[in-house]
Parts: C-alpha cells; structure tokens; sequence
C-alpha cells in the first residue's frame, strides 16, 4: 500500500444473493488522482464503486466482505453511519438526475441537509463556488431560479456534479457519467474531471477506453467479478501484463 | 420457394374476411356508442326536468336560499304550501361530511402510501395492499349500517360520557367511516404516484448522505405532490356523491350548521328522500331531485376533470 492511497479494499468480495459478483479484490486508490475503473459489462466495477460509499445497502440481497478502508477507516465496520460517510464519498450517477426543483436549490440541497451553510450569504458562496467548480457558472448565474431539469443533458450533468461537490466531499465516484451525453458535453465534462483532480479523489467508471486513457491517471481492469489488473494508465494501456488486458484494450474482448 | 413457382402472387383479399372484420369492427362501435348515448340521455333529462323546476324556483331561490323543506309541498290540499327550495343547508352539509371524511382519510391514506411504496417490506406490502383493496371492495350499504349501528351510537355515548350532546345521527358519524371508505382511494393512487418517482432522484438524495426520511420529505414528496393532489380531489369528488352512508347515518334534518356533532343532510340524502315512495312527476318537489342531481353532477364532474389533468400533467413529466 502506497502511502498516497486514500481508499484501500482488501479480499473484497460482494454478493448478489448466492451470485458472487466481486471476487477478492485488492485496490489501492491514490489521493487527489483520477483512477478509472474499466472492463465489459458485468464485470463488477460498478458494484465496486457502489460498494465505496455503501450504495450496495439500498440492494436487500447485496452482501460485502472483506474490508474497504477509507483513510484507514473501515467503512463498514458497525460504529460508520452510512449518511456520514456517504457526505465524504459523494456520487455522480450514469443518467443526469437533476432534482425536480431550481438550479439554485438543487446545488444547496446537500449544503442545506448537512448544515452547513449558516446563512443566506453562506449558501450562495457553497452554490456559486460548486457551479464554478462544476464549470456551469457561466452558462446559468442570470436563471437560478430556473428548474434543473430544463437545462440540457451535458448542462445537467455538470449540475449534479454541482451538487456532488457542493457538500465538499473527499472522494467523488462516477458511475459512467457521459455515457448519456454527446461528444461535446463528454468532452467538457472530461476536461472537468481533469480540473476537479486537484480538489477531489475521483473514481470513475467508464466503458470507453479512450475516455479512461484521457482522463485517468491510474486505471484498474475487472474481468468476470476479479481485479486482474491495474496500475498507472500509462502502462496499463501500453504494455498490460495479463493477457486478458491486451485483449480488452486491442477490443478483442468486451 | 412457393412465390418463384407461380408467376403472379395472390393478392386479392377474400371477401369473407373482408366483410367479417367490417363485422367486428361494426359491433364494436356499436358497444361504444351505448356508453355514449347513455351518457349524453342522462345528462339531457338532467338539463331538461332541471329546467322545468326553475320554472316554478327561480335559480337565485335555490342556489342562495337557506331554507330547505320540499316536504310540505306534498300534500296537495295544502294549496300554495309549495315549500322552501333552498339548497344551501344540503351543499354545507355535503361540503361538512366530506371536510370530516378527508381529514380522516387525507391523511391516513397518505401515510400507508409512504409506508408502503418506502418502507414495508415485500411481505407486509403483500399484507396491508390486499387489505386496502378488500376496504375499498366493502358495499357502502355494509358501511352505512356500520356507521349508523356502531360509530354513531359510540359517538353518542362518547359525547355523553363528557357532557356533549351528540345526536342519534351526526355529521361526524358520517364523516368518520366516509373517509375510512375512501382511504382506500387516496392511498392506492398516492401509492402509484409516489412509485412513480423516478429511483434515480432517491438515488441521488441518498447518494449525498441525506437520510431516508430526508429523501422522502425533500424530494420524492415534492415530486409526487401533483399527483397526490390529482388522488386527493378524486377522493373528494367520491366523498360529495356518496349516498348509502349518508342516508344511512347522517340524517334527513335540513340544518344550517358547522357543528359536526349535529344532524345534517346531503344532497344526495335528499334526492333520495325526494323519490322514494309514491311521487308526482310534476311537482315542484320531485323535480328538485333533478335540480340537485344537476349540482352534484357539475361539481364531481369539475373536480374528476382537474384532478385527471393534474394526474396526466403530473405523469407526463417522467415519461
């Protein structure tokens, strides 16, 4: 373990019912670094992101063992209230999920369940700073009072990002978030990505390889439930060891 | 292959297959159409015998007057006794029973709504779900005599035992088992709409650590707020043209009143108080009955159109 690693899973295994869908997974993920999850469908990377900030709990039939630490905390041990930990863990889901409400009060919901805003002013600081984070100042500071969900599809990704990083998380999980976006918007978020490194851990899962080696600097392969490789993005797609990953990058499998 | 055989393909239609589908299609039609004309027959003579009584009660009587005794128009040798048609203390009456009825069932059926789209679990929801469907299966006549043998009496020896003074068939009787009649209503259609909320948004509340009720309160509530609505006013509009508990339980006295502890009567009590038993088909007092018909018919009628667009908006929406 490096001393830069910031999640740690150790013997990670998840289960769907009887259905094992991780197998022992071993990950270190390092601080303030992009690091991509990649693999075919079904292969478990986004269980194992979901199981970062325990949205696996929401599943009845999901079981987790082995441990996943985050600055050394166990995440799952009894004593870890899961709204804790999910403030320090935030997510961006696949399919932009805009809250049916302002673009205002969509930024200042976490800010507003989390007290942490004391005042107006307050509030209006954690909102412009998450939009200008977010990269969608800009285009929305004269319509806040406008509906989330009127703005388009690219627009409304940012703005859950927003919303994500308003409540000033540690680590930012993304579960495939272009994959419902056009080149353009995919192309604005990825240059986000890139910016928000500085600020947050991100995570990402991502079914385009391009995208991976664009935006990642570590990238971690999964293949039938197992990890069987990772390392920095670089060596991952240039010189892979396991032949399984030279087949996935070459698109030979997948 | 069959077609590079023959030169030329078969394409003429059979003529009996032909004049069977214009069949179906006809009877079809037909089966429709009765639904439609019975429809617009009823709304008709509503208008009509309707009419024929604002011949004899101006409008204005009947809409703002406040006495209510169509009973002493009865007995022909009483020449010019042609009773008092204002219909104000039957439309509070209705507007006081159903008041009672969704503040028993608004709440009570929004809260098994949330209970069973977010809480309960497979099994319980496998429970209580058929138990509120065989609720709403129950004949309102069985909920009339419930109302009038059991809840009216306890009402009565309650009020009693405290020093009020609750008659034998009250407002609140009434009102109480309406809205154990209508939860049913109001929690199968908030149940639908709250489901209806798309999991993405519960995702992403959970997702950034707020806690379950949070979610609930912030945002799937707001969400499905339209939608309950559209529930709430169907309810309503069911609560102002129920008969048998009414008849039944709250009674055929005309009062002017708030008091849910008093007898009061409905407009649909009265239109069955007006035609049962031997009736003159001419007489101002039989024809009220379509009078009153014409003003429940209008108000459920507003209420069920609002409440079916604000549903449809509302569904629109996540579609």
């Amino acid at each position: 373990m490096s001393k830069t690693a910031i999640i740690s899973a150790k013997d990670v295994n998840v289960f769907y019912g009887e259905k094992q869908a991780l197998d022992k997974i071993n990950l270190d993920i390092p601080e303030n670094k992009v690091t991509s999850l990649i693999g075919p469908s079904g292969c478990g990377k986004s269980t194992f992101l979901r199981s970062i900030n325990r949205m696996n709990d929401l599943v009845d039939i999901c079981r987790v063992e082995g441990s996943i630490t985050i600055k050394g905390q166990d995440i799952y041990a009894p004593e870890v209230d899961v709204v804790a930990l999910r403030a320090k863990v935030g997510m961006v889901f696949q399919k932009p999920n805009p809250f049916p409400k302002s673009i205002y009060e969509n930024v200042a919901y976490g800010p507003k369940i989390h007290g942490l805003a004391k005042s107006k002013t307050d509030m209006d600081e954690i909102v412009e700073w998450s939009l200008i984070k977010a990269g969608l100042w800009k285009e929305v500071k004269d319509r806040l009072d406008q509906p989330g969900t009127g703005l388009s599809g690219g627009q409304q990704q940012r703005l859950c990002i927003a919303r994500t990083i308003a409540v000033k998380p540690q680590v930012v999980l993304m579960d495939e978030p272009c994959s419902a976006l056009d080149p353009i918007a995919t192309a604005i978020i990825e240059e986000l990505i890139d910016e928000l490194r500085s600020n947050f851990t991100i995570v990402i899962v991502t079914h385009s390889m391009q995208q991976a080696a664009r935006v990642s600097q570590r990238t971690a392969f999964f293949h039938l439930g197992e990890l069987v490789e990772s390392g920095s993005t670089k060596t991952i797609f240039t010189s892979p060891e396991d032949e399984r990953t030279q087949n996935y990058i070459m698109g030979r499998i997948g | 292959m069959a077609t590079s055989e023959s030169a030329t393909i078969d394409l003429v239609h059979s003529q009996r297959k032909k004049g069977f589908e214009l069949f179906v299609m006809g009877v079809l039609i037909l089966c429709s159409l009765v639904a439609v004309a019975v429809t617009v027959g009823i709304v008709l003579s509503l208008l009509f015998e309707a009419f024929r009584f604002f011949e004899r009660i101006p409008l204005t009587d009947f809409l703002f007057g406040t006495q209510w005794s169509p009973q002493t128009a009865l007995r022909a040798d009483q020449v010019a006794a042609e009773g008092a048609f204002g219909a104000v203390p039957l439309i509070t009456g209705t507007l006081l029973i159903s008041f009672i009825a969704m503040c028993v069932a608004t709440p009570l059926g929004l809260m098994s709504a949330i209970y069973l789209s977010e809480y309960a679990s497979k099994r319980s929801r496998n429970l209580i779900k058929p138990a509120l469907e065989i609720l709403a299966g129950i004949p309102t006549v069985v909920y009339g005599f419930f109302a009038a043998l059991t809840v009216a009496p306890l009402l009565r020896a309650g009020g009693e035992s405290v020093g009020l003074n609750v008659s034998s068939e009250s407002a609140l009787a009434a009102g109480l088992v309406m809205g154990m009649m209508i939860i049913p209503l109001i929690s199968s259609l908030s149940d639908d709409v709250i489901n209806a909320v798309p999991q993405a948004l519960r995702d992403a509340s959970l997702g950034m650590g707020a806690t379950h009720s949070e979610t609930i309160r912030k945002v799937v509530l707001p969400s499905a707020i339209p939608g309950i609505a559209g529930s709430l006013l169907l309810a309503a509009s069911r609560a102002i043209g129920e008969t048998m508990i009414v008849v039944m339980a709250a009674g055929l006295a005309a009062n002017l009143t708030a008091n849910p502890l008093e007898a009061v009567t409905t407009i649909t009590a009265q239109i069955v108080a007006l035609l049962t038993g031997d009736q003159e088909f001419d007489s101002a007092k039989t024809l009220s009955a379509f009078a009153l018909g014409l003003v429940l018919f209008v108000t459920t009628l507003v209420l069920n159109v609002i409440a079916l667009r604000i549903v449809r908006k509302y569904q629109e929406q996540y579609d």
